[in-house]
C-alpha cells in the first residue's frame, strides 16, 4: 500500500525478522543507545570547580527539582556521537543527487577560514570600530553578491532561503504600501510548479495566492500570467530555473507583464547555480531574488542547516531592505541597525545575519574566481545533461528530449505496470550505495525522479552512476518487484513505519517509555 | 580549479555523447543578450593560499574576545566549548549530509535530533520540542504566530524586558501579517506592570527571562492572568545556560519557550548561525512551526526515528503550513546537543552556578567603584550598569583600553533617551579575577 505521494501506509510486507547478531551489530554498523539510556546526570565530560560559596541573587527563583539531563565522559560522548554519524550517508562518502538541493563538495578551506578566531570569536555587538574586517568580510560578499546577480543592493541578514523569500516579499510589501496601495494590491501569483516555500511565504505575509498552472513543456508562459494580472495583483513568484530543471525562457516577456500591471517580479533563486557567472538574473527583469548560499556557493548543509539566505534587490526595492545594512563612512564601514528615519520595512533577525556562513562563501567565491564559478555552472550542466542523455532510453523524460539545465527530471511512466514505484526505485539505489535523488517533487509531473549532479562528480563517478540506474532499470522491467519493494536491504535501516510515527507521535523519549 | 574533477577531454566527450555541440547548446533557452552580458569586472580563481591570505588579513582587523577582557552578552554569550565539540560536528556524515529525508540512511542526524528534542524539552520544562529553528529572535516570531493559531486572536503583548532586536522581529512579521502588537517600555527595573494590559483581545504575552537588562523574572502570575484570559504565555531565554540554575519556565506556567541555544556549543560567530529552541505543551503540537523528529519502527521491528507531522509543513500544506520554514539549525543543534551531554546534568548546573558566582563578584566590586551604580537587583550572568554620561562612549572608551566592557543600551534603543546612561554586562565562566580587575580599572578610567 502506498499514499498518493508514494510512501508506504504500512510497514512492508517482508517484515519477517532477519538473522542479526547477538549486540544487534552488523560488523562496522553498531547499535547505538540513546544517551538517556547511557548517560547519567553525574556523569561529566568537562572538568570545572565549583565555585566557592556565594549568596545567590536569583529572585527566588533558583531551580529546585532535577531535570534529569544525562551526562557522558568524553570518551562515551565520542563513542556515542561517532557511531551516530556512521549511519548516514554524506556526499563526501559518495554521489548524493537530490535535485533541487545541490549537494555539491564542501571545500575544507571554507571550514579553516570560518574558524579563524577574527570571524568565529567576534561578538556580533563588539564596539564597530573592534569589527571592521568582519564588516569588510560582509561588503565583500555583497559586491560579490550584487555583481554576479546584476542587481543594485543586498540584505545579507535572512538565515536561510525561506527566510530570504520572507525578506524579499516584505521588500515588496513595504514598496506596494509607500505607493499608498497596501489594501488593494493583495494577490501573489505563484507556479504550480513552484517549491512549497513559495505560498507559505505569501501567505505568511499577508497575501493571498493565486496559482498559475505550469504549460505541457514544464515552463510558464506569458500568455498564461497576462490574464491572472490586475490591479490587484502584488508580485510573482517565479523560480528560475524552475523546479524541473528548466530556464524560463519566457522571463522577460512575463517580466514586463508584471512591471505594467504595476506588480514586482520575485525570483526564487534556489537553481541559482545553473546560472552564477554565465547569467545576471538583473538583466532578466527581476526585482528581488534570494540565494542560498548553502546551495550555489557550497557552505554546508550539516544534515538540514544552518542555511544562510541574503537577498538580491533591484533599483525599486533597495532602500526598503531591513536594518542591519552596511554603510561606507569615509575610511571605515558602518552597519545601520536602527530602522529608524531610514524606508527599512524592519528587521528580518537579532544581529546581522549567518557570518560563519558568508565566511565560507566568500571563501568559495575567491577560489573559483568568475572563471570558475562559470565553469562550475556549465559542469554542473553538462552533468545532468549527461546522465539525461544517458537514461532516456531506459527511463521516461516528461518534457521530451530539450536540454535540461543542472537537474534531469524523470516520471514514473516507465514503471507503470511493473508493480514498483518511484519511492521502490529510490529504495534499491540505496542498496546500491547511492542516496536517492529528490522524489515526488515537483508536485506537476507524476512520480518525480529530479536528478541533480552538481560540478563536483567526475565522469567516471557519472558512468558507474548511470550503469547502476540502468541496471536498476532493466530489473524493474524484468520483473524484479521484490528487489524494489523490500529495499533497502543493506542500509542501517529498512524501511520506517512513517505513518505510525505521525499517528502516535513519540516526540522525546521519556522515563516511562523506557518502562515499557 | 581545484574543485572540478572534469578535464576538457571529458567535456568533449559528453558533450559528443549528449550530441550538441558546444556548451551554449545547453542553455539555448537563455535569452541571447543576458548569455552575452553576464558578470564582468570579477577576478579569477585564486590559490587555497591566496585566499587563506585575503581572509586571514580581514580576521586580523578584528578584535576577537579571547584577545580582551570580554563582558559582552545580550542574547550571545561567550563560553568555552571543549574541543570535541568542534571535532565531532566536522566529521563528513554530519558536515556534508542533507537533510534526513531518507531516514534509513540518515538515523545518525535522526537520533541526535531526537535527544535534542529530549534535552530542550527538559530544560525548558516543557512536554516537547521541536527539532530547533534560525536562532531565538525568529522563533520568538514564530511563537508569536503559533500562538495566534491557537488563541484565534490578533494581538501580541511584548514586555519591555524582551531583547529589543526579539521585539523587532515581531513587529516586523506582526506587522506584515496584519497583526497587532504592543511593545511595553524599556523596563530596566522589572517593575511593568502587564497584568492589567491583558484583556481578552489579547493572543500571547511575551516575556523574556532573565530579561535583556539581567533582571529574573517570575513568570508565575503572568502566566495565571494569560490563562485566565484565555491569551498563552511565550516565554523567551536568551541565556540558555540560566536555565541549569532557574527555575524553568514550564514549571512557571509558561505555553510557549523559545530560546537562543547559541550558549551550548557554538561560538559567536558575529551572530551567526546560532540554534533556535521551540518547546511547548503536547496539546499544541500540530501547530508548531519547524521540524519535528519522531521515534517509530522499521519493517525488522527496530526503534528508528523519522521527520513526522510534516502535514504542517509547507512542501505538504503550501499556503496553509503552519509556517515557511523549511530547515532547522541542524549542525548548530548537534553542538549544542553534544555540549549538553558532555556537561550533563550536574556539569550544567556547576557551570551555571559559576557563571552567576562570576556576575555577583563583578557586581560586588563594582559597589565600590564611585559614580556608577549596578541597577538590576537579582540576576543570572548579566547585569545593568548605570554610569555617569552616555554608556556608548563610556563602551568605546573601554574598546581602546582593551577592555570589551558590555552593550551600551543606547545601541539597542537609540530612540530611548532615559537609558543611555545604561550598559549591560555579562559575566560567564570565561572571566577571570584578573579580567574583572581589569574592567574595573578601565571603567574608572574611561568615566
Amino acid at each position: 500500500m502506498s499514499s498518493a505521494q508514494g510512501r508506504p501506509t504500512a510497514i512492508g510486507e517482508s517484515t519477517k525478522k532477519h538473522k542479526v547478531s547477538f549486540t544487534g551489530n552488523r560488523g562496522l554498523q553498531m547499535e547505538e543507545p540513546l544517551i538517556f539510556e547511557g548517560g547519567r546526570p553525574e556523569v561529566s565530560g568537562v572538568d570545572l570547580a565549583e565555585p566557592e560559596p556565594f549568596a545567590m541573587r536569583l529572585n527566588g527563583l533558583e531551580r529546585d527539582t532535577p531535570m534529569g539531563l544525562p551526562g557522558l565522559s568524553e570518551p562515551e560522548a565520542m563513542r556515542h556521537y561517532v557511531r551516530l554519524s556512521q549511519k548516514n550517508y554524506s556526499i563526501d562518502a559518495g554521489l548524493y543527487p537530490l535535485g533541487s538541493c545541490t549537494m555539491k563538495h564542501n571545500p575544507r578551506l571554507n571550514e579553516a577560514m570560518a574558524r579563524l578566531p577574527g570571524f568565529a570569536d567576534v561578538h556580533p555587538l563588539q564596539p564597530q570600530q573592534s569589527v571592521q574586517g568582519a564588516l569588510e568580510l560582509m561588503q565583500e560578499v555583497s559586491h560579490w553578491l550584487m555583481a554576479l546577480t546584476g542587481m543594485s543592493a543586498v540584505a545579507l541578514s535572512p538565515k536561510a532561503g525561506a527566510h530570504g523569500e520572507a525578506c524579499g516579499m516584505m521588500a515588496i510589501k513595504a514598496a506596494i504600501a509607500a505607493r499608498g496601495e497596501a489594501q488593494t494590491r493583495t494577490v501573489v501569483l505563484v507556479p504550480e510548479s513552484a517549491h512549497g516555500t513559495n505560498p507559505a511565504t505569501a501567505a505568511l505575509i499577508g497575501f493571498t495566492v493565486r496559482p498559475v498552472p505550469a504549460g505541457p513543456d514544464g515552463t510558464v508562459s506569458a500568455k498564461t500570467v497576462a490574464p491572472l494580472l490586475g490591479p490587484e495583483v502584488a508580485a510573482i513568484m517565479l523560480t528560475n530555473p524552475n523546479t524541473c530543471g528548466l530556464f524560463e525562457s519566457e522571463i522577460v516577456e512575463i517580466a514586463e507583464l508584471v512591471h505594467q500591471a504595476g506588480a514586482y517580479f520575485y525570483c526564487d533563486g534556489a537553481n541559482f547555480n545553473a546560472l552564477v557567472g554565465k547569467v545576471r538574473p538583473g538583466d532578466l527583469g527581476i526585482d528581488a531574488m534570494h540565494i542560498n548560499l548553502h546551495k550555489t556557493f557550497s557552505t554546508p548543509h550539516g544534515g538540514g542547516g544552518p542555511g544562510a539566505g541574503p537577498v538580491v534587490l533591484s533599483q525599486r526595492l533597495a532602500a526598503f531592505a531591513p536594518v542591519p545594512f552596511l554603510r561606507a563612512q569615509g575610511e571605515s564601514l558602518q552597519l545601520v541597525e536602527d530602522a529608524q528615519g531610514t524606508q527599512a520595512f524592519g528587521r528580518m533577525t537579532a544581529f546581522h545575519g549567518q557570518m560563519g556562513m558568508f565566511v565560507r562563501a566568500l571563501s568559495y567565491i575567491l577560489s573559483h574566481g568568475v572563471d570558475g564559478l562559470k565553469q562550475a555552472c556549465e559542469d554542473a550542466v553538462l552533468n545532468a545533461n549527461y546522465i539525461k542523455a544517458c537514461l532516456s532510453d531506459v527511463m521516461s523524460l516528461p518534457f521530451g528530449q530539450r536540454p535540461c539545465l543542472h537537474e534531469a527530471l524523470f516520471d514514473d511512466d516507465w514503471l507503470k505496470g511493473s508493480g514498483i514505484t518511484t519511492l521502490d526505485f529510490a529504495k534499491a539505489m540505496i542498496d546500491e550505495g547511492y542516496h536517492p535523488m529528490t522524489v515526488y517533487f515537483p508536485l506537476v509531473v507524476h512520480g518525480a525522479m529530479l536528478i541533480e549532479p552538481t560540478e563536483s562528480e567526475s565522469l567516471a563517478s557519472l558512468n558507474l552512476f548511470i550503469a547502476t540506474l540502468r541496471e536498476l532499470a532493466f530489473a524493474a522491467k524484468n520483473g524484479e518487484v521484490e528487489r524494489f519493494t523490500s529495499a533497502p536491504h543493506y542500509a542501517p535501516r529498512r524501511r520506517l513505519d512513517e505513518t505510525g510515527a505521525a499517528r502516535t507521535p513519540v516526540l522525546r523519549w521519556s522515563p516511562l517509555q523506557a518502562q515499557g | 580549479m581545484r574543485y572540478l574533477p572534469l578535464t576538457d577531454d571529458d567535456r568533449a566527450l559528453m558533450l559528443a555523447r549528449i550530441g550538441v555541440a558546444k556548451i551554449d547548446d545547453l542553455f539555448a533557452d537563455i535569452p541571447a543578450g543576458a548569455l552575452a552580458s553576464g558578470p564582468k569586472d570579477l577576478p579569477p580563481h585564486r590559490s587555497e593560499m591566496e585566499v587563506e591570505r585575503i581572509l586571514k588579513r580581514m580576521a586580523g582587523r578584528n578584535l576577537t574576545a579571547s584577545t580582551a577582557p570580554f563582558f559582552i552578552g545580550c542574547g550571545a554569550y561567550k563560553h568555552h566549548v571543549p574541543a570535541s565539540v568542534d571535532h565531532l560536528i566536522q566529521r563528513s556524515e554530519f558536515l556534508t549530509s542533507y537533510t534526513p529525508y531518507q531516514p534509513e540512511i540518515a538515523q545518525g542526524t535522526l537520533q541526535y535530533l531526537f535527544e535534542f528534542q529530549t534535552q530542550v524539552a527538559l530544560l525548558t520544562g516543557m512536554e516537547v520540542a521541536n527539532s530547533s529553528m534560525y536562532d531565538g529572535s525568529t522563533a520568538c516570531g514564530e511563537a508569536v504566530l503559533m500562538a495566534h493559531r491557537l488563541t484565534k486572536r490578533r494581538k501580541a503583548l511584548v514586555s519591555g524586558g524582551v531583547h529589543p532586536h526579539y521585539a523587532q522581529v515581531v513587529q516586523t512579521v506582526s506587522h506584515m501579517a496584519g497583526d497587532e502588537v504592543e511593545v511595553l517600555p524599556a523596563d530596566v527595573s522589572a517593575t511593568e506592570d502587564l497584568l492589567s494590559l491583558i484583556g481578552p483581545d489579547v493572543s500571547c504575552v511575551v516575556v523574556q527571562s532573565p530579561d535583556v537588562f539581567g533582571n529574573v523574572r517570575d513568570l508565575t502570575a503572568i502566566a495565571d492572568t494569560c490563562h485566565a484570559q484565555g491569551a498563552l504565555l511565550i516565554a523567551v531565554v536568551t541565556e540558555v545556560m540560566a536555565l541549569g540554575l532557574l527555575r524553568s519556565p514550564g514549571e512557571m506556567g509558561a505555553d510557549i519557550v523559545v530560546g537562543e541555544g547559541q550558549s551550548l556549543g557554538n561560538g559567536l560567530n558575529f551572530g551567526g548561525p546560532y540554534v533556535g529552541l521551540l518547546a511547548t505543551r503536547q496539546a499544541y503540537v500540530r501547530q508548531m512551526p519547524g521540524r519535528l523528529c519522531g521515534q517509530t519502527v522499521d519493517a525488522d521491528g527496530r526503534r528508528s526515528f523519522v521527520l513526522t507531522l510534516s502535514t504542517r509543513e509547507q512542501h505538504i500544506r503550501r499556503d496553509k503550513a503552519t509556517s515557511n520554514i523549511c530547515t532547522n539549525s541542524g549542525l548548530c543543534s548537534l553542538a549544542f546537543t553534544i555540549h549538553l551531554t558532555l556537561l550533563g546534568e550536574n556539569g550544567l548546573r556547576r557551570l551555571a552556578r559559576t557563571n552567576h558566582a562570576n556576575a555577583c563578584k563583578l557586581a560586588d566590586q563594582l559597589s565600590a567603584v564611585p559614580q556608577v551604580q549596578v541597577v538590576t537587583q537579582s540576576f543570572f550572568n548579566e547585569f545593568t550598569l548605570r554610569v555617569p554620561g552616555n554608556g556608548a562612549r563610556v563602551i568605546e572608551a573601554m574598546a581602546q583600553q582593551g577592555v570589551l566592557g558590555g552593550v551600551p543600551v543606547s545601541r539597542l534603543l537609540p530612540e530611548q533617551s532615559h537609558v543611555q546612561d545604561l550598559i549591560i554586562v555579562a559575566n560567564t565562566e570565561v572571566n577571570s579575577d584578573d579580567d574583572r580587575a581589569r574592567f574595573i580599572d578601565a571603567l574608572r578610567a574611561a568615566i
